[in-house]
């Protein structure tokens, strides 16, 4: 038994690994990435011959996934809480089609959104999809549940939902490893129209996977990663799901007075649970992200008995959970430390000095100026810092690739010209197609695909864009004479200005693409060039 | 023994690389250890900290619960303040007297030096100027770390030994230039104490 110093993401990696997977499948995205970048660096992927690259989104990544699955190997995708939208059609339907192979779906979720648009809680989506859900509370349940979860999905015939949060993905601690498992060899379905999703094979399978459900509750009832534990005070019964069992541990130094049923694996143990209301004369819930479990145990009439959390105000509603907000709802205030001063100001994260990007918005913001504010719909990336000052060059940041399909939609409102901005990775994430419509309907928009040529925002990422985006503009139809491939640099900022006006100007769809790529990742290759 | 420490700095400024150096001292050392780091947007310019336990229990925890930290250990004045709430009553602030100015409204240095002058127990260094006369001046951070060693409940050889398992793959001459940005910082601190 090995003990390994890792993150979160690493375990759920490491544990992927030793557990037999064939091929990991993912697009970058905090707090996600970590998982892929392990993978790829790992000796042992490379010798053993295991799929280890980026997908161009989520929803290509998860049909890989179920893909290798068919094939009878096993398979990961992993993904940010967001991505698993981008990925929902395919992963509602994989639990429907089943699996051949083991297959886990890894979402990063964000509470607190550190680095994304919303806190959604991905565990909405593995009770939709009828599938088992697990959610470590440490490092080495991330490594054990990637580690058993193929098992766990070949058992019941149905991908596994494997959730973590920032904290856990991107917090480091020691990890036991286990004897590594071979990968599987491969074979057909057995049955072999199981992945046919025509409505009669559908109907039947769908009523496969609700028959199951009573199984699944009952290997989450038995699952070693839930339990109940016994103690003295009942006044208080807790319910402490994945990380937030750690808090609970932490205020209490490892004994807490009250019961506590945790919970790692869901459906929500239903045993457990009625044995804690049953001894009980209230309950606390303690999980990060949306009141899941509160919700469940609360029911529609409540029947009036006392069940506390994140919708009785006893914890904050949004927000990650924390050690002080879980002590300050079981009454016991931790004294903190002083105030921050109010010298300290903020301080937002901003684009690099001399970053392509920042080149791009000065030409563009003098080159609007004739035409007023409030037209410019950007994406998710590195460049959506052009938001803040000094810049205050977008309008909009919705979700992947919404840059080009809201310009269109303003410019059939009136909003002429309507100017889209969206960053190489993202705009073959999902910008491929909304480009199409506007080439469709000759759309009077102009769209900036500002090129560095990486996925920078999470660290510089191998992008699927790199040196194919003008032969995907032709190819999609956009007319060659306004495909306008320029520099983004300061001594060219005269000539980029007056081609983006020349552009604004013409009354029909315009891609212009700026190309220099991005500053950390050439010195980061300059480095290695070196070596 | 159990060591809270929050580390702060501006994205880019090292202070992953003094939170892999502590966690492979306690690890050489078979100590616990738990360590949040952040990744993504603020990684950009943004502030950054890091949450990192050490013990010789088991800890729960990935993050430090507000006013339990032992000590914040901080590559940049103003950063340092920034997370005042999460030190306890008799902690230290260990801090770079270096400012990273990238916002429009820093503060001005004699009012920030003169609110860090007013924490009871800090230890304040130009870790840059110590790290330029050590003959790496990118070892800042190093620097600070060795300021920090007396507080961490690890000894220098610990830290030492840290140093050589991380960077031990680029090489001798650059274990041998962080070592002495370490003692550097380290003698520092015990000049003050």
């Amino acid at each position: 038994m090995q003990k390994l110093l890792l993150l979160g993401d690493e375990a759920i990696a490491q544990g992927a690994i030793d557990g037999g997977i064939s091929g990991f499948y993912a697009y970058p995205g905090t707090p996600s990435t970590e998982i892929m970048e392990y993978a790829q660096h790992s000796k042992e992927v490379k010798e053993k011959g295991i799929h280890a690259i980026w997908s161009a989104n989520e929803k290509t990544a998860t049909e890989s996934a179920i893909g290798m699955s068919y094939a009878g190997k096993r398979a990961m995708a992993q993904m940010k809480h967001v991505g698993l939208n981008v990925a929902a059609d395919a992963f509602i339907n994989a639990s429907i089609t089943g699996v051949n192979g083991g297959l886990i779906i890894v979402a990063a979720d964000d509470p607190s959104m550190h680095s994304s648009q919303n806190e959604q809680d991905s565990r909405f989506y593995g009770d939709f999809a009828l599938i088992p859900i697990l959610e470590p509370c440490d490092q080495q349940e991330a490594y054990d549940m990637a580690y058993n979860g193929f098992e766990l999905s070949e058992k019941f015939n149905v991908p596994v939902l494997l959730r973590i949060t920032t904290r856990l993905a991107h917090s480091r601690a020691g990890v036991s490893t286990y004897e590594k498992k071979e990968q599987l060899k491969g074979a057909l379905p057995k049955d072999p129209r199981q992945f046919v999703l025509l409505p009669s094979i559908a109907r039947r399978n769908y009523k496969r996977l609700l028959e199951m459900q009573p199984a699944i509750l009952k290997d989450s009832e038995e699952s070693k990663y839930n339990k109940y534990i016994d103690a003295s005070d009942k006044s208080l019964g807790i319910v402490a799901c994945g990380i937030a069992y750690n808090y609970l541990m932490e205020i209490f130094n490892g004994n807490c007075p009250y019961p506590v049923v945790k919970i790692s694996q869901y459906p929500i143990p239903e045993k457990h649970l009625r044995k804690l209301r049953s001894k009980c004369s209230s309950i606390l819930v303690l999980e990060d992200g949306y009141p899941f479990v509160e919700r469940q145990l609360r029911g529609f009439f409540n029947e009036g008995f006392e069940i506390k959390g994140r919708l009785t105000g006893d914890l904050p509603r949004d927000g990650e959970l924390n050690p002080n907000l879980v002590a300050k709802a079981l009454g016991r205030e931790l004294c903190e430390g002083q105030q921050t001063p109010e010298i300290v100001k903020m301080r937002p994260p901003s684009l690099c000095m001399g970053c392509g990007h920042r080149d791009v918005y000065n030409a563009l913001n003098e080159a609007i100026a004739e035409y007023g504010e409030g037209r410019v719909f950007s994406d998710i990336g590195c460049y959506t810092l052009g938001a803040l000052p000094p810049f205050n060059a977008i309008n909009s940041c919705v979700d992947m690739g919404a840059s080009i399909t809201m310009a269109i939609g303003a410019a059939d409102a009136g909003l002429v010209p309507s100017i889209a901005v969206i960053g190489d990775s993202t705009f073959t994430h999902s910008g491929m197609t909304g480009l199409l419509d506007a080439v469709v309907k000759n759309s009077p928009i102009v769209v900036i695909i500002s090129d560095n040529s990486t996925t920078g925002m999470t660290g510089g990422q191998e992008s699927s864009a790199k040196g194919r985006i003008v032969n995907i503009c032709r190819g999609i139809g956009v007319h060659p004479d306004h495909i306008r491939v320029i520099t983004p640099l300061k001594k060219n900022h005269d000539e980029n200005v007056a081609i983006i006006k020349e552009e604004l100007a013409y009354n029909g769809l315009s891609v212009i693409i700026p190309q220099r790529e991005c500053i950390q990742t050439a010195v980061k290759n300059k480095k290695e060039a070196k070596k | 023994m159990k060591t809270d420490i929050i580390l702060a700095g501006v994205g880019g400024q090292g202070i992953l690389t003094i939170a892999a150096t502590i966690g492979m001292a306690a690890v050489n050392k078979n100590l616990y250890l738990k360590q949040s780091e952040v990744h993504g947007m603020s990684q950009r310019g943004g502030d950054v900290q890091s949450h990192l336990r050490i013990s010789d229990t088991p800890i729960y925890s990935d993050l430090i619960p507000k006013g339990c930290a032992d000590i914040i250990l901080s590559v940049e004045p103003m950063e340092g303040l920034r997370y005042l709430s999460y030190l306890k009553q008799n902690g230290y602030l260990i801090t770079n007297s270096v400012p990273f100015n990238n916002i429009p409204d820093y503060p001005e240095m004699k009012e920030l030096m003169k609110v860090l002058e007013g924490i009871p127990r800090k230890i304040i260094l130009d870790a840059d100027s110590i790290a330029k006369d050590t003959g790496n001046a990118r070892a800042s951070n190093i620097v600070m770390l060795g300021a920090a060693v007396p507080f961490l409940g690890m000894s220098l050889e610990d830290l030492e030994g840290g140093i050589k398992s991380l960077f031990g793959r680029k090489g001798e001459e650059i274990v041998e230039l962080n070592i002495k940005a370490l003692r550097a910082g380290y003698e520092f601190t015990k000049s003050k104490m």
